[in-house]
Parts: C-alpha cells; structure tokens; sequence
C-alpha cells in the first residue's frame, strides 16, 4: 500500500509521479483515519507499507502513524527526499518501529543534484541523512531515477550508493507519467544512452553482487514488452491520496469515466473487492485483442491502462509498449524525436505551475 | 563462479553464524496462511525447508550445527545438507536476507 500522506514537498522534481494536479493542505487526511486505515490495510492482507507523498517528514504525525504500522504488523518503509530529516527525528522513528528508509538522490553531481531537486543544498541533506540512517542500524535504500539530464553519472550514482552503506539501489528510468509526462522532452533519453545504461547496471549487478541490490527498468518507449504495471490492476498494489482516495496506480484519475471511493466513506477491503474503479481492469476479461488471447496476457497484464490511455486516447486499448499495438512504431518515434531535441526549460513541481499546467 | 567476488559480500561457509539481520522479517501471515520473508521492496515465499532453516538462524548457531540439528530431526545425511544449507544461505546472503 502506497499511502501518500501529503502533497506537500520541499523540493521541485521534474519527473514526480504525484499528478498535475497537487491535492489541498486543508483536505489531507487527519491522524485518527490514516491509523484506522493502516488497520485496516493489514486485516485485509497489505504486507508492505510505503510512507511516501510528496514529502512525508513534513507530517508531524508521522511518528504514530509508524508506530501503527508496527503495532499492527505492516511493513514501514519511508520513501523520503530527506532535506528535512534531523538525527533525532530519525531516532524517534526508528523508536517507533520503522523498519527501512528509502532516500531520493537526484545525482551524484551535488550542483546538478540540486539543479534538478530545485533546492539548494539538498544534496549535502541527503548524503548526511543516509550516514544516520546507516548510524542507527537501518537498511538503506538509495533511489535515483534516471533520464537524459542525469544519465552520465550513473557510474557514479552506483559507487555513490555503495559508499553510503546501501544496500538497495533503485536507478529506474523515469516513467512518464504526471509531472514527468509533462517534462518528456526534457527528460527523455536516446535509444543508446538507454541501451549503454542497461549493459552498465548489467556489469555492475555481477562486480556487486552480495553487495548491493540494483533495481532497473528502461522507458516504455524503448521497449517491445510493456510492462506489468503495479504487477497488474488490481492484483496487488493500492495506493491511497493524501484526500484518502483509493487508487489501483499513481495516474488512474486521468481515465475518464472512473469514479474512485473515499476511505472515510466506505471500508478499503469494499473499495479493493467492490468498487468499479478496482474492477474495471482487473483480470483479463476486459482485454481487447490481441492482449485477450496473447501468451503474456498474466505475465504483463495487459501493460499500463494510463499509458494507453495517453497515446491510443482509450484506457481499454492496447499498451503501445506492447510490439503487438498498431501504435508501437510511432511510440517509439515520439521518444527517438524528443530525445534528438535540445531540452527544453524544464517545469519543476509546484502548486503555481500545477494550474498553470 | 568464484564465491569471494565482491569485497563486503558475505560468503557463508560452516563456520558461519547466520541472522535475519535489522530490516528483514520473517513472519507467518495469516490472510494467505503461508510464510513470507519481508525486506526492503521485497517479499520472499520460504517454502517448509528454508523456514525451518531460517528459524535456526539466531546468530548464535553455526551453520555446522544447524545442519546437525536439522539431520537429527529430519533423519537425514548431515553433509548433503550442509552442502545444501550453505547453497540456500549463500543465495540468501547475496540478497540481503541473511547476514553472518
């Protein structure tokens, strides 16, 4: 379960997955609810808990919502940007029962870093909140996304991560969704920049295997097999907004025509089995041809519904990812095209350029 | 492959003394009734063996004695399954899942 607490956030990234349009202060959801649906998530089977946003930290109530996940049995894992992390304040959530923290690097090259995070300094933060969390005993995952304006330090990102004591690293291409999706010319690299990153992780997988973890994906557009996007509608991740909306992935509220339910109205074990939103692509019954008879149909589960909804305009079609979508080769295209481009400036996240999106 | 590869990877052997180190929890979940090894981004599904294997790990027993304690109680030849317990743990170890 993804819980994102806030939208909140000091820093800008251009790539977040958070949607365009940042969800009110004033609607979050108070302490008593989140603690009630954190219950809730681990009767009905939730093993995994993410504490993400926006930036969770700047919850003060962060350290009892922990302090549930423990009591009831979920896994706590804080996805964090860390620029506003003190040592004490990790101690108290360590107290609490935490149980692994996850840091975003923007690159290994601080000014650059920061260049992109839009928050000066925030690189120096991170570096430092990595050593306590290290200090206190806690796994450490580092969590660089990668895209055309970071990609040449990826050697660096590597030894970076391994130098700070992680024991995970995530160095996925952005997916273009959101914030990122709006940046895409910005951000996108060449079929060669993605190709030479995937043989470098491949490499450095053997040199560091037993000592760090490296997570990996390529773009969507580069590749001839979609994805099986959050392992499948409705099969085993939910996220829920900061307003308390229950959603089967991050961009699900840009699919005309689905109406997500409110954990203050209705059980998360009813909105996950019950409601339309879940169901409308869960499973394969839904698929079109050629998704509905292809060998993959349960290994991708039909690839990514936003995705399609995006390029082929219909949230029921094929994932022009899939080397089956009559849509393939121009996907391909759009991205060789941009990636050809010089940059443009880029449009960091912020509630000013949300409206202005 | 050579077992020493990387510098800071843990290489097991039967001296080795194995634990679910901080971050790793290995727990019995009710709502699939199964057991299940939770890690950061990950969830591992031992099956019976690893679990017995992995209850044994307290840090304080070599693997040399897990192997004893496990012929004893399964009836079976202590040196296939030391070999067998290192290959799980070291495959373990590489993942994070163990430390020693």
């Amino acid at each position: 379960m993804l819980a994102e607490l806030t939208h909140r956030c000091p820093l800008q990234c251009p790539y977040c997955s958070n949607p365009l349009e940042l969800e009110r202060v004033a609607g979050e959801l108070p302490t008593q609810v989140w603690l009630d649906v954190l219950a809730q998530a681990a009767e009905l089977g939730v093993l995994h808990l993410h504490l993400s946003g926006g930036e969770p930290t700047v919850r003060q109530d962060l350290e009892a919502i922990v302090a549930q996940a423990a009591k009831v049995g979920l896994y706590s894992n804080l996805i964090t940007a860390a620029v506003t992390l003190t040592r004490e304040r990790l101690d108290r959530l360590a107290a609490a029962g935490l149980d692994h923290v996850q840091i975003s690097i923007q690159d290994a090259a601080p000014d650059n870093a920061d260049r992109i995070a839009h928050y000066r300094g925030g690189h120096a933060k991170k570096l430092e909140a990595a050593r306590w969390v290290r200090e206190i005993g806690l796994p450490l995952t580092i969590n660089a996304p990668i895209h055309r304006q970071n990609i040449a330090s990826l050697p660096a990102i590597i030894e970076l991560a391994v130098s700070l004591g992680a024991r995970r690293l995530e160095v996925a291409h952005v997916q273009y969704y959101g914030w990122a999706l709006r940046n895409r010319q910005a951000l996108m690299p060449t079929r060669q920049q993605v190709l030479t990153s995937a043989q470098l992780v491949e490499r450095a997988r053997e040199r560091l295997r037993g000592v760090l973890t490296i997570d990996f994906v390529v773009p969507d557009y580069y590749a001839s097999r979609p994805k099986p996007c959050m392992g499948g509608w409705g099969r085993g991740s939910l996220n829920i907004t900061p307003s308390g909306k229950v959603l089967p992935c991050h961009a699900a509220e840009t699919i005309p025509g689905l109406v997500f339910e409110n954990v203050r109205d209705r059980s998360l074990r009813e909105i996950w089995l019950g409601s339309e939103a879940f169901n409308r692509f869960r499973g394969t019954g839904w698929m079109p041809e050629p998704c509905r008879s292809c060998a993959f149909r349960e290994v991708d589960w039909g690839g990514c519904r936003c995705q399609a909804l995006a390029f082929a305009g219909d949230a029921g079609l094929t994932d022009p990812a899939c080397a089956k979508s009559p849509l393939h080769a121009e996907f391909a295209a759009v991205a060789g095209r941009e990636a050809a481009q010089e940059p443009p400036p880029l449009v960091f996240r912020n509630p000013r350029a949300a409206t202005a999106s | 492959m050579s077992e020493a590869q990387s510098p800071g990877r843990v290489v097991i052997g039967p001296a080795s003394k194995p634990a679910l180190p901080r971050g790793v929890k290995m727990r019995h979940d009710a709502t699939r009734d199964r057991w299940t090894i939770l890690a950061p981004e990950r969830v591992f599904e031992p099956d019976a063996i690893a679990v017995a294997v992995l209850q044994l790990c307290d840090g304080v027993r070599s693997v040399e004695v897990i192997a004893a304690e496990l012929a004893n109680t399964y009836n079976a030849p202590r040196e296939r399954i030391l070999a067998d317990i290192v290959t799980m743990l070291q495959g373990l170890a590489d993942k994070g899942v163990v430390v020693a």
